[in-house]
């Protein structure tokens, strides 16, 4: 059974995007949050569509595509819609090198297939990864520009030095995984992350190896996912919905959609990158079948990412926003720094590793 | 027509299109747009020859980074009218188009008729050529002076960059 | 090359998809425009002025700085994937880069070129 490469790459985009993503922005992102929201607040939050309330995204999503299309008469029409196609488009393509998991045996006719679970494995998957942050500046200043709006531009312009800002130091901190592993690719940085560490107990996962880099690269994604603290792009109180103030339906959906694919990318890089990804520690103690353990360490992708969704929403209800000159200090008087010194010690222990020091 | 040829020729007329409607958009930011369309398609070219690192350099720095500035410094200056901005080209634009008329006659005289065979198909060597990791050995032993020589630029460019944006602060 | 069919497509199906949900959009919605629904909104004052106003020259200063260091970060990824190979003399050519564009930085800081107030 041989299939050409475009059809499989098909198949497996069509699965991640209607069969991971949309479902995990409809339950994960948009239910989820809700939910924790209204528990953090003391409420109950959505529980009238459906068994506790479960059907609450079905409703609201289809929703969007029935209401109007408000496009301001003073608006740059052409730009206005290209705002949204361009953040969504960002969004979804950052999962194109995501590694779910590492291959999947599976058995036809008896000839072992070895499915790769990423849509595309190339050795260039960090860097691509950071050329499409880099890009998804431009989803958000040009609806901001477009609207011809104060609130919009303000709010456009805002982010856009925001994420820049924050952008050299998620470049700075990935730089100490890839002196660690000297690979870009996503799936031998998560092969490289297999083992254990101190005491033979401890995952060798990044985030114990790099905590530094880690805490630098945590909070640069914050920034880049305009996630409060960092939501000055959205700052209800000051500039009313912010970049997409005159966005209504399913335009203003895109937006949504797009940034919570942009957490979800945040996440999935954190696991990838810190957590060991797939990886799931002590498995091998257990003597399972290959196809038993490719779907655990799927299964063990999931959970840290979740996790980490969880985080990111804990964080936003129960957090303050910063004012707009602490968010510039901290980019470029603290973070720049914190990762730099970050380089500097990734290469000193890696020349002379610790336990080297004292004989 | 193979897949890669597919992905050659749709890229190749997106760049082509994208660099012709930039000189005409009336509109700077649309003209921004189309410029920034222009290198991402670019960066794929750079990709289908090979050259991964300056594929994803290129849209990481040109379009990620120099052309935010662009939309910047339109948003900044925020010129407004741009029937106001219509220059009189007049004898530059004769000289512009008999000089883009001899390139295309070069290029054409260059590849179009006797096109040499090596530049019909890709090396095996650039496929090693344009990873990262060969950039990486190549740069940092055999051009190391140039290297550390572009640190001087970098600094001489952020001084530049702080003197012409930065009044002196009026006490 | 082969790797990235996969990239290509993936993109070529998100822009695709959002194309759908636009076009979707303009034929389920209802389309009744009337000019106060169409105008700007300004927290329901009519609009001031267009809104395509000049503004602060720190936010062209933060892309300029960050155009300059987004080279540094690109050089010093082909740096990182050798690390192992090149080894101490790798470590010391790199610091020195460092430490040279660190000079522009505290220049930066000195100036308050980045100061928010």
């Amino acid at each position: 059974m041989e299939i050409s490469p475009v059809i499989e790459a098909l198949i497996k985009i069509i699965v991640v995007i209607f069969f991971i993503l949309l479902p995990c922005v409809a339950y994960l992102g948009v239910q989820l949050e809700r939910k924790l929201s209204a528990w953090i607040q003391n409420r109950v939050g959505p529980n009238r569509v459906g068994p506790y309330g479960l059907l609450q995204p079905l409703a609201d999503i289809p929703k969007l595509f029935f209401k109007e299309d408000i496009v301001p008469a003073a608006a740059n029409k052409f730009v206005h819609s290209l705002g949204p196609l361009i953040s969504l488009t960002i969004a979804f393509s950052t999962f194109a090198v995501m590694p779910f998991g590492d291959t999947l045996p599976i058995v036809v006719n008896g000839v072992v297939h070895n499915i790769s679970l990423q849509i595309a494995n190339v050795n260039i998957g960090v860097l691509y990864v950071l050329a499409l942050s880099s890009l998804a500046v431009y989803g958000i200043t040009l609806s901001g520009w477009s609207s011809n709006n104060k609130y919009s531009l303000l709010g456009g312009i805002r982010s856009s030095a925001q994420m820049i800002s924050y952008e050299l130091s998620l470049g700075l901190s990935i730089i100490g995984i890839v002196m660690l592993s000297n690979t870009l690719q996503l799936n031998d940085i998560v092969k490289a992350q297999s083992g254990y560490y101190l005491f033979g107990f401890l995952p060798n996962w990044n985030i114990f190896v790099q905590p530094i880099g880690f805490i630098t690269f945590f909070v640069a994604m914050f920034a880049e996912t305009n996630r409060l603290p960092f939501d000055l792009p959205e700052a209800e109180p000051e500039l009313v919905a912010g970049y997409h103030t005159e966005y209504t339906g399913m335009k203003f959906g895109m937006f949504m959609l797009s940034e919570f694919l942009a957490m979800f990318a945040a996440a999935g890089m954190i696991t990838t990158l810190y957590l060991g990804g797939w990886q799931a520690p002590y498995i091998e103690y257990l003597n399972l079948s290959p196809f038993v353990v490719s779907l655990v360490q799927v299964g063990a992708f999931f959970t840290k990412f979740a996790l980490i969704v969880v985080f990111f929403m804990i964080v936003r209800w129960s957090m303050p926003r910063f004012r707009y000159d602490q968010l510039m200090n901290i980019g470029w008087k603290v973070m720049i720094p914190l990762s730099l010194l970050n380089i500097a010690l990734t290469g000193l222990f890696i020349l002379k590793p610790i336990h080297t020091w004292f004989n | 027509m193979t897949f890669e040829q597919g992905v050659f020729y749709s890229l190749a007329g997106v760049t082509v299109f994208s660099a012709v409607m930039m000189l005409l958009q009336r509109n700077p930011v649309n003209s921004a747009l189309f410029l920034i369309l222009n290198f991402f398609c670019l960066g794929g070219l750079y990709l289908t020859l090979n050259a991964q690192f300056i594929a994803l350099v290129h849209i990481l720095v040109y379009a990620g980074a120099i052309m935010v500035l662009f939309l910047f410094v339109i948003m900044l200056l925020n010129l407004g009218d741009d029937k106001r901005l219509t220059e009189h080209l007049g004898m530059r634009m004769y000289l512009g188009i008999a000089f883009s008329v001899g390139l295309l006659v070069e290029l054409l005289y260059m590849f179009g008729f006797n096109t040499p065979s090596s530049y019909t198909q890709l090396s095996p060597a650039s496929a090693e050529m344009g990873t990262v990791e060969f950039i990486g050995k190549v740069l940092f032993t055999k051009f190391l002076f140039p290297f550390e020589i572009t640190s001087f630029l970098l600094l001489v460019a952020i001084i530049g960059a702080v003197l012409l944006a930065k009044k002196k602060i009026v006490q | 090359m082969q790797s990235y069919i996969p990239i290509f497509l993936m993109i070529g199906v998100s822009a695709f998809l959002g194309i759908v949900f636009l076009v979707l959009q303009r034929f389920l919605g209802p389309h009744r425009p009337n000019p106060e629904k169409l105008s700007t909104y300004e927290s329901g004052m009519p609009p001031v002025k267009s809104a395509r106003e000049r503004f602060s020259v720190k936010y062209y200063m933060v892309a300029v700085l960050f155009i300059l260091f987004d080279i540094e970060v690109i050089f010093l990824y082909p740096w990182a994937v050798n690390f192992r190979a090149l080894g101490l003399f790798g470590y010391v050519e790199m610091i020195l880069f460092i430490l040279i564009l660190l000079v522009g930085y505290l220049y930066i800081l000195k100036k308050g070129a980045l100061q928010w107030d």
